[in-house]
């Protein structure tokens, strides 16, 4: 067997690559830093010549979202990518895209905030992406890659989830991920769907009518509250059932560890790097690495609790992600934050300073 | 092996691709390898840098709070990450345009003058890599032939006619390298 070609990239150029890979029929994004190298390396790749997958650069992130929902109802793989104030934009197509039950991928390579902010690296969009950012009970399968490699895994992953259970899922990466290089194995080809897959896969997607069944009509429009509230029952039950299924996390060293980072994304490498100096000093720390943000695993969290003294979150925003720890913890150990804001990244000696602190 | 290097310098002077090309070469030889820019407005004539991390094992973080070796080819560079280099690592400068030179005692200060030299070559773009030469120098962490491999990777065919000009830059950097 051919020896696998190992390629150097950003984490934004894997995210276009495996993209045009895995088969995705339409991209609609509008350019931000630090995300715009997704929409740049789609545009030298050409794949409209190649796989025929469709590449538009939208007049804003309204735009591309709602051309995202209009492929998503026809059945296609479609996909749109930004940073934080890009995405705030998609939250109202996003909301209608969850009522309406449709399948697409939306990449939040985060910066900082609130408002503008910065261009530089931040996790402060965990709130918004798996608290749902827009209106209504809905929630969002969220994917936290923390290498390049799994930026170009997920994408892939992300389209299957999202097509498994009709839902929108969400690569919320950030300005780390993006714009670092490392090496990948971008995912093997798989041509786009045929028209008479996406009928065969998809038999809710309006696809044109046909003789042999009902209109299929996409909307999340139901006026009659006793029909809206089965349709939210509904989506309860597909929740419940992510829930249940599709739990995805890292455990690194914690088999004999007391303390425990946990930490995602960006902040799980520079926790990892924390951890190893934690250990040449003899303090048994270990890491959680939540890989799915929702669904949250808080049952390996609540487990861990049982045997460990407490737990350090370390993200960078002012403190999101501890609130789901200390739900799981649930009061059992005492469950400390660190971060950094506004684009500041952290570097491996201020989290070693946070444990020692929360030690002490 | 493992190296931790940061290369910082003003936006334009080549930083950001003498660490690519540093990673790719690392790539050649089938090591692992994390750059990670400051990707900021740094790029726009203020102080760019790049950390590069090339190490056998696989790399937790690609941040890191002290380097084995920092290229530094400005002063606000120099006033940055003097003590960020750990105790016994590398400090590679280029003079011009230092007024304060560095201080410690307790890491190895190399002076590179490739500034002069890529102007003396009538190549002012050939300056990154001569810093890069000096730095395989003292720090051979890839081979002149893997850089050439990476350097046809990355570069597009149709510059491939400068990579003899590459390698004559890399090993006239390694003459000019001195120990202060």
């Amino acid at each position: 067997m051919a020896k696998e070609e190992v390629v150097l990239m950003k984490g934004n150029e894997a995210i276009a690559h495996a993209a045009i890979r895995c088969g995705c029929d339409g991209y609609f994004g509008y350019p931000i830093t630090p995300q715009s190298e997704v929409l740049e390396t789609l545009a030298i790749l050409k794949p409209w010549e190649t796989t025929g997958m469709v590449v538009l650069q939208a007049e804003s992130e309204v735009a591309s979202i709602n051309m995202v929902y209009g492929g998503a109802g026809c059945g296609k793989k479609v996909m749109t990518s930004s940073s934080s104030p890009g995405v705030s934009l998609m939250q109202e197509g996003i909301s209608y895209m969850a009522g309406a039950e449709l399948p697409c991928l939306i990449v939040n390579v985060q910066r900082g905030g609130p408002g503008l902010g910065t261009i530089q690296p931040s996790q402060a969009d965990y709130f918004q992406t798996v608290k749902g950012g827009g209106h209504g009970d809905y929630r969002l399968i969220t994917l936290a890659p923390n290498s390049v490699q799994e930026m170009a895994d997920f994408v892939g992953l992300s389209f299957d989830l999202a097509f498994k259970y009709r839902n929108p899922a969400v690569i919320l990466a950030d300005g780390v991920i993006g714009q670092m290089m490392e090496k990948v194995v971008l995912p093997p080809i798989k041509p786009r769907r045929t028209d008479e897959e996406v009928i065969a896969e998809c038999p809710w997607a309006t696809t044109g009518k046909t003789k042999n069944r009902k209109p299929n009509i996409i909307t999340s429009l139901e006026l009659k509250p006793d029909a809206m509230e089965i349709n939210n029952l509904r989506f309860q039950a597909k929740y419940k059932k992510i829930e249940e299924n599709e739990v995805r996390f890292e455990e690194i060293m914690c088999d004999d560890a007391e303390y425990i980072i946990v930490a995602f994304g960006s902040q799980a490498r520079i926790g990892q790097k924390a951890l190893e100096m934690l250990r040449e000093e003899g303090i048994k720390v270990g890491m959680l690495r939540p890989i799915t943000l929702w669904p949250f695993p808080t049952k390996v969290i609540d487990k861990l609790a049982d045997r460990v003294k407490s737990m350090l979150v370390v993200e960078i925003n002012a403190g999101q992600m501890v609130e789901d720890v200390r739900l799981a913890v649930n009061g059992k150990i005492p469950v400390e934050h660190f971060g950094r804001l506004g684009g500041i990244v952290p570097d491996p000696d201020e989290i070693v300073e946070a444990m020692k602190k929360m030690i002490k | 092996m493992k190296a931790e290097i940061i290369i910082s310098g003003f936006g334009g002077q080549g930083v950001l691709s003498m660490g690519k090309i540093l990673a790719y070469s690392g790539l050649m030889e089938d090591k692992e390898v994390t750059w990670m820019p400051a990707y900021g407005p740094e790029q726009r004539g203020g102080t760019a840098n790049v950390t590069v991390i090339v190490s056998d094992d696989k790399i937790s973080s690609p941040i890191i709070s002290k380097y084995d070796a920092a290229i530094i080819l400005n002063q606000p560079s120099l006033d940055k990450f003097e003590s960020k280099i750990k105790p016994g690592g590398i400090l590679i400068y280029d003079s011009y345009g230092i007024i304060n030179p560095p201080t410690r005692k307790d890491i190895k200060i190399y002076s590179i003058n490739a500034m002069d030299a890529a102007n003396e070559m009538g190549n002012p773009k050939a300056f990154n890599m001569i810093v890069l030469g000096g730095l395989l120098k003292i720090l051979p962490i890839v081979t002149i032939d893997n850089v050439l491999k990476g350097l046809k990777k990355t570069l597009p065919a149709r510059h491939h006619s400068l990579i003899p000009m590459n390698e004559e830059a890399i090993k006239k950097g390694m003459e000019l390298i001195k120990e202060i």
